[in-house]
This record gives C-alpha cells, sequence and structure tokens, in this order.
C-alpha cells in the first residue's frame, strides 16, 4: 500500500487551513470521499482536489507534495499515522498533535508544535516564532513528544512549555524557554535576549555560552548523571544530536529566573 | 543415583511463590557500585526475619548499564507486593541515596510497577527535578556531592523462593569448599540470588519450633552433633551439613541453577569428602513449587 500523496498543483493566494488532512480523519475514507473534503481558504471553501492532486492509498501514511507557506495546521490533533511534507508549511504546524510523526523538509510559520501533547516532529528547516508554545491566553504550551530542527528557531521557542523536549540544531531567537514550566530545549547554536525570561522550571540545555540576564545565578560547573542518558536518547535521531562528537556531561549549570521560583536551570557545556 | 560417588537423595526441595524486582545501581567506578550494591542487600538473608531476601546477582559493565558507569545488578525478592515496595524504598533511601556517586535505575520491566526513587526525590525538599527521557522518567535529587539520579520505578514481577539443597560432607571444611565451588558457579546463572552469607547457610531450619513463639527452628535431623539424640537423617560418616538456598525469578532459573551447583560439588566428589546431596523437604507443606534432585541431575 502506497502513501496517500497530496500534490499541490497550483499555489493560492489565500492561506488554506489543512486541518481536516490527519490520518484518523481520513481512515476509513476512499479516495472520491477525500477528494471532495473541503478546505477553508482565506473566507471561501475548495475541495481538496481544487488544491492537490490525489495518488496513493494509505491514509495512515500521507505525504504532501510542493508544499508552500501558506499550508497552515497541517497535522493538526493528529492522533497516530505520518505526515511527511516536502516543502515549507504554514502557520500552526502540529498543532495540539496527540501522537505520531511529522516531518517538513522545508521551514515553518509561527506557532509549529504549538500545545504539542506527544509524537515527533521534524523539521529540516527554519522555524517561526512561538515554537511548541501556547496559544495566545492559554497558560500551558508543548505538553510532550519531542521535535527536532536542523536550522534556526524564532523567538519564544518552549514558551509555556510544561513537557517534553526541543532539539535545535541551530539558533534560537530571543525569549527561548520564556514562561517555562518544564521539559528540555537543547540548542547547538547561539540563543538569543532574554533566555529563560520567566521560567519556573526545566532545562535549556547550550552548546555555547549564553547572554544571560541577571535573575540567573551561577551554580557553578558539575558532571550531571542524566546529560549521557539524554544524549543515548538521542541516538535514534537523523540529526547531530546523534553524534557522539556533540555529548557531553561535563556543564556550567545557572539557576532560575529567580523573579519566578527559581528551579529552572541553563546548562552551558564546558 | 550417584554421581562421582556422590549420593543424590531421591527426594524434593520445596519453593513457594514470592514478588521480586531487580534494581541496577552505578557509581563512579565498581568498587563504589558494590559498597552500595552489598550495603543494599545486606540483612536480607530470610523472610523470616528480615522482611526480604536480597542479593547481588552480578557485576555489569558500563556497556551494560544505563548511564555508561560500572553497575551492580542486585535482586530482593519478599513475600507481597506492599512488602516488597517498602523494602526497596527503605534499602534504596539508606544505601544507595546515601552512598558517594551512586544512581539507581530499573532492572526489570514488564511487570506492575514499583516505586524506586519516585519517592526518594522528597529528600530533595523542593530543589528536585524530574527528567521524561525515552519514556522513563527521572529523578534528579540534589545532594551534597553533586545529584542523586535514580528512575522514578521499576517493576514487580511474579518469582519463586525458597529453592535449596543440603551438601552433606565427611568433615566442616570439605562442607565449606563445596558450597564455595557451588556459589561459583551458580553466579553464573541470571535470575537468581542465593541470599544467604557468601550464599551459603549453615543453620538450615525447620518449620516449627517447641516455643510456641517461633516459626523455625533448627533442623535437627541435619545437625550431626544430635546424631545420637534425635531422629536423624545423617549417617555416622557425615561430619558436616551446609544448605544453599536459592531464590529466582522462575522455577526454570532455579532448575538451572541447582543443577549448575550440585554438578560442581558432584565434580569435587566423595574422593573431597562429599557423601550426599539432599534437600529441604517439608513433606509438601511449605510451597507448591517441588525441585526434585533426581529429576534435575538426570
Amino acid at each position: 500500500m502506497s502513501a496517500l500523496t497530496f500534490t499541490v498543483k497550483r499555489r493560492l493566494e489565500q492561506r488554506v487551513d489543512l486541518s481536516p488532512l490527519v490520518c484518523q480523519k481520513l481512515q476509513n475514507l476512499d479516495i472520491d470521499q477525500i477528494a471532495a473534503i473541503e478546505l477553508q481558504n482565506g473566507k471561501r471553501k475548495i475541495r481538496v482536489d481544487e488544491l492537490f492532486s490525489l495518488s496513493g492509498t494509505d491514509t495512515q501514511d500521507l505525504v504532501i507534495d510542493g508544499s508552500y507557506d501558506k499550508l497552515d495546521f497541517i497535522g493538526k490533533e493528529l492522533d497516530g499515522g505520518s505526515i511527511t511534507v516536502d516543502g515549507d508549511v504554514g502557520a500552526y504546524l502540529a498543532l495540539g498533535m496527540k501522537t505520531g510523526t511529522i516531518k517538513v523538509s522545508g521551514s515553518t510559520g509561527i506557532y509549529a508544535a504549538c500545545e504539542m501533547k506527544n509524537g515527533f516532529l521534524q523539521i529540516d528547516g527554519d522555524v517561526g516564532d512561538f515554537l511548541g508554545g501556547a496559544l495566545p491566553g492559554n497558560k500551558q504550551g508543548m505538553k510532550g513528544g519531542s521535535i527536532l530542527v536542523k536550522g534556526n528557531a524564532g523567538s519564544r521557542v518552549g514558551d509555556h512549555m510544561r513537557r517534553g523536549q526541543i532539539l535545535i540544531e541551530g539558533n534560537a531567537g530571543d525569549y527561548c524557554g520564556s514562561r517555562m514550566l518544564a521539559g528540555t530545549i537543547a540548542v547547538m547554536g547561539n540563543t538569543g535576549r532574554f533566555l529563560g525570561y520567566a521560567m519556573r522550571r526545566g532545562t535549556l540545555l547550550l552548546w555555547n555560552q549564553p547572554q544571560l540576564s541577571a535573575n540567573f545565578n551561577d551554580c557553578g560547573s558539575h558532571t550531571l548523571a542524566f546529560l549521557p542518558i539524554l544524549f543515548t536518547s538521542f541516538k535514534s535521531l537523523n540529526s547531530r544530536f546523534a553524534d557522539d562528537s556533540v555529548a557531553f556531561n561535563r556543564v556550567q549549570r545557572y539557576g532560575g529566573d529567580m523573579a519566578e521560583t527559581g528551579q529552572g536551570e541553563i546548562l552551558v557545556k564546558i | 543415583m550417584i554421581i562421582n560417588g556422590v549420593s543424590i537423595d531421591k527426594t524434593f526441595a520445596e519453593a513457594f511463590p514470592m514478588k521480586a524486582t531487580r534494581a541496577i545501581i552505578t557509581a563512579q567506578n565498581e568498587k563504589w557500585a558494590l559498597i552500595s550494591a552489598q550495603a543494599m542487600t545486606g540483612f536480607a538473608t530470610s523472610v523470616i526475619a528480615c522482611g526480604c531476601e536480597a542479593g547481588i546477582e552480578r557485576l555489569l559493565t558500563p556497556e551494560e548499564t544505563p548511564d555508561g558507569r560500572p553497575g551492580v545488578a542486585v535482586m530482593i525478592f519478599a513475600m507481597g507486593g506492599k512488602g516488597l515496595a517498602k523494602q526497596l524504598e527503605t534499602r534504596a533511601g539508606q544505601c544507595v541515596l546515601t552512598s558517594p556517586t551512586s544512581a539507581l535505575f530499573a532492572g526489570i520491566s514488564g511487570g506492575k510497577p514499583i516505586p524506586l526513587g519516585k519517592n526518594l526525590r522528597y529528600f530533595g525538599d523542593g530543589f528536585q527535578i524530574a527528567k521524561k527521557i525515552g519514556g522513563k522518567r527521572y529523578w534528579r535529587v540534589p545532594v551534597m556531592d553533586g545529584e542523586f539520579l535514580s528512575e522514578a520505578t521499576t517493576s514487580m514481577v511474579e518469582a519463586v523462593g525458597g529453592g535449596n539443597f543440603l551438601v552433606l560432607a565427611e568433615s566442616q571444611p570439605q562442607a565449606l569448599a563445596a558450597c564455595e565451588a557451588a556459589i561459583e558457579e551458580m553466579r553464573k546463572i541470571p535470575n537468581v540470588i542465593m541470599p544467604f552469607p557468601g550464599g551459603v547457610v549453615r543453620s538450615g531450619s525447620k518449620v516449627g519450633s517447641k516455643y510456641p513463639a517461633l516459626g523455625a527452628s533448627t533442623n535437627d535431623a541435619f545437625c550431626p552433633t544430635l546424631k545420637g539424640v534425635t531422629k536423624t537423617d545423617l549417617s555416622p560418616d557425615i561430619e558436616s551439613v551446609m544448605e544453599i538456598v536459592i531464590d529466582g525469578l522462575s522455577k526454570e532459573d532455579i532448575d538451572k541453577a541447582m543443577r549448575a551447583g550440585i554438578q560442581a560439588i558432584c565434580d569435587l566428589g566423595a574422593a573431597n569428602g562429599i557423601k550426599r546431596i539432599s534437600a529441604g523437604n517439608y513433606g509438601g507443606k511449605l510451597g507448591p513449587f517441588h525441585f526434585h534432585l533426581q529429576e534435575i541431575m538426570a
């Protein structure tokens, strides 16, 4: 059974909501029924086959070919199965994803993996702001699962993050880990200003010395036993994080945000 | 049945169902992992008075442990799940948490989860940190030498306790030498422990006592100094009897360990003063698992 492939026929001017195209909603539908699904496109509705040509049959293995940056809500609340995207995607990728796998070869817009609950998301390009964050007004962001970003991330990575891990091979923007409740964010590149702003608990794992605010206190250099276990868990990833040469267990530990409870930590490789 | 001059009694050992768990202790080096493991499995020879039976199963190489450091696998057996959980928590808290550089991990999966570091975390007084890695939850507890890392839970499984055999020899040194040879071989068998000191018991017990308060007392039928004054099970040439008790995750594991141990003793043979192999048989009153010596050695 081959993957159900949605190949973009033409790029529409208005944004498209692709939230109906997730594995659990397509289960038990035939190709004609899927082609007839209506998608919100700006203020009008279009049929799936107006935007895509369809091939393949496996509704648990979706491919979106020729994707572009106006396709929003891909993998919204995905509950099992996999979605592979060739190209860029718009906003709200993997919003509230419950389980399953999403891989994107290009870059994403804002709010990727927002309030994600579980599963695995890989983005080969860059991501916009609020990766793994909470929707405006909500108090908890990502609650579980793993995100791997091979490029750079925008601002507010893991805003209000509650659990799970975000791995960024490139740089992260300002306010990385802001208002974080728990979880782990690892950044191999550089981080911006206001790192860990108002974080309550959680771990920011860095390869490069950040610009720290006065709200973080130096706790000294340490060898931490959980780090080898953490790096071992990365071995299955197709990523630089799986490389033995990037692993370490010796860190400078900074505790904060002291304006909050001070139970968060920034661990910097030494 | 006679093997190398050693008579194998047509009898059986009786064993009973227990609950078991395994934990992995790691440390900066093997020396400190062993110290912690020995402390954790100390005073755990018999459920009669210790609350559990525990022992070191084997040493683990850094490649075999979750954190890549030298480690030790320990197993704990108890009569019930509640008792096992309590013993595990108490021993982990007093003997592993306190031991320099130690870390503690689950050593078995598939059974019912029981707390390992789940409650020890409160020692962190609010500074403890949870990390969920690869589907497993770990607790990082700040301690004076750095951080104590412990997996939150391990598993409790059904097991068998009380497998045993008796070594009857012409002298005490010969009985001990035979038991030492047996233990060396039995320690190579996975999923079993021999919980008594050095794996050997010199004070095997029978069920009951003339004193109502005691549930067990000396096995007078196998006490060589009582040969003339009690209903003895010993021939005149037997001067010393020692016992090896085995707890295992399954009957098959205990079978393998008993066979390896008895074979090692029989290899020494009658020439080294070993006369008989027998077993603790209480007429089927003690437990549902029966280990027939001659079937095991067939």
